[in-house]
């Protein structure tokens, strides 16, 4: 077994590297997305509060679709290939961005920022220096949560032409290879994993006060 | 779209029931295992870190992949499907039931100890009915990802509704593909409901 999978990475080293490599392009290209929409979304739901319960129902109700659906559901309007993958793992990742954000901004006490208003802060450095640094806890943690679920559901996305590190795995179920198998999930498995170190690595250095020893 | 359902309606019923099937097994194995190692955890707190970081893990492996994994062991199937199933909602349950056990007002917890309730009694007769609405939380996740996560279960011969979106992409037939994805939505959308539902019944 062990030597069957180290054959396999001898002989298709370049393959597999493409592999990865499709699967992090298209990985990082939705999660970008995601976190573009889903801060700027969760930011103008926690603004205004009518708009807010009708945006977070939507996207309470667009994280329960399964994954799988949404992905094989753009096929009829998009085609195959890397553009509806991309849509749907942003789709899939923009729920738990947005509704941490908005839930992030509504969760800042609002003595800090009237305390803020009466050092005579802007708006606009209220949001900059109050209100964003308070609501970034929350927000790294619905981008981390996204980052799961966009690595895991990018290996579905070879389902749909879009390559990635997936069609390792379907190839070895569709041949029986267990090698196939098992080379495929445990790279997925680290990209999952190590994706999540380099994550926490960000914020440590983001939000260094939160990692400081208390004295 | 009414006409593939009203010509070959088996093709659509049987995934959908299999796919109620395969979530209600994983459900009940997965809520006794987390109402054990809940148990466990409470009575050594410890354990209950351990079991969490090794869970958070397992969560975060892709499930095409932990689905694969299992092959050599368990072979192409429902058993695979189920046993993945559950790791995953292990992390789910036992993350909310820790949560919401330990969010029980420590004061309440030490007036328990205070008229001599042993540790089990003050989890079971104290902790656990005002934690209900964390516990009820927990499931209602688990299930939904459960009913998600399954969709791809078919892709390891396991059938449920995910068989229709297979089938529907390699033949590309469209009809199938929108029968698996409306009614694995539909499904998740109403076990939600239903279990909100329940939750509010419970927690009065």
């Amino acid at each position: 077994m062990l030597q069957d999978c180290l054959n396999y990475i001898q002989g298709n080293g370049s393959d597999i590297a493409l592999r990865i490599a499709d699967h992090m392009k298209i990985s990082l290209i939705a999660l970008f997305a995601a976190i573009l929409i889903g801060v700027a979304g969760g930011y103008a739901a926690s603004v205004s509060r009518r708009g807010e319960k009708w945006i977070m129902n939507l996207f309470q109700i667009l994280r329960v679709i399964p994954s799988l659906a949404i992905l094989v559901l753009l096929i009829p309007v998009m085609g195959v290939g890397m553009k509806p993958a991309v849509t749907a793992l942003s789709i899939l990742a923009i729920p738990p961005i947005l509704t941490n954000t908005c839930v992030g901004f509504m969760e800042v006490p609002p003595f800090m920022l009237e305390s803020a208003k009466g050092i005579g802060m802007t708006e606009w450095e209220l949001l900059l220096h109050v209100r964003f640094p308070l609501a970034l806890p929350l927000i790294l943690a619905g981008i981390r949560s996204a980052l799961v679920e966009v690595i895991a559901s990018a290996t579905l996305a070879a389902k749909i032409g879009a390559g990635g590190l997936g069609e390792i795995i379907f190839t070895g179920l569709g041949l029986n290879r267990t090698d196939l198998l098992l080379i495929g999930s445990i790279l997925v498995g680290m990209l999952s994993l190590g994706s999540l170190g380099i994550f926490s690595l960000i914020r440590r250095i983001l939000m260094p006060y939160k990692y400081r020893r208390a004295v | 779209m009414i006409d593939f359902l009203l010509s070959h309606p088996e093709k659509i019923v049987s995934p959908l029931l299999n796919h109620i099937y395969m979530t209600a097994v994983t459900l009940v194995i997965s809520v006794l295992l987390a109402s054990l190692l809940t148990v466990l955890a409470a009575v050594i707190p410890v354990l209950g870190n351990i079991l969490t970081a090794f869970f958070s893990v397992v969560y975060s492996i892709p499930s095409l992949a932990l689905f694969a994994l299992q092959i050599p062991l368990t072979g192409l199937g429902r058993t695979t499907a189920v046993t993945v199933l559950c790791a995953y909602n292990q992390y789910l349950l036992l993350g909310n039931f820790l949560a919401g056990l330990n969010e029980v007002d420590p004061g309440v917890r030490e007036a328990a100890k205070g008229i001599g309730m042993t540790v089990m009694q003050e989890l079971f007769l104290v902790q656990v009915p005002l934690a209900k609405k964390a516990l009820f939380a927990g499931i209602r996740l688990a299930v939904v990802s459960t009913i998600g996560i399954g969709t791809i279960a078919a892709a390891i011969n396991a059938g449920g509704l995910g068989v229709l979106l297979f089938d529907g992409l390699r033949t590309m037939n469209t009809v199938k593909i929108l029968w698996g994805s409306l009614l694995s939505a539909i499904l998740a959308v109403s076990a939600n409901g239903i279990l909100k539902w329940a939750e509010k019944g419970v927690s009065g």
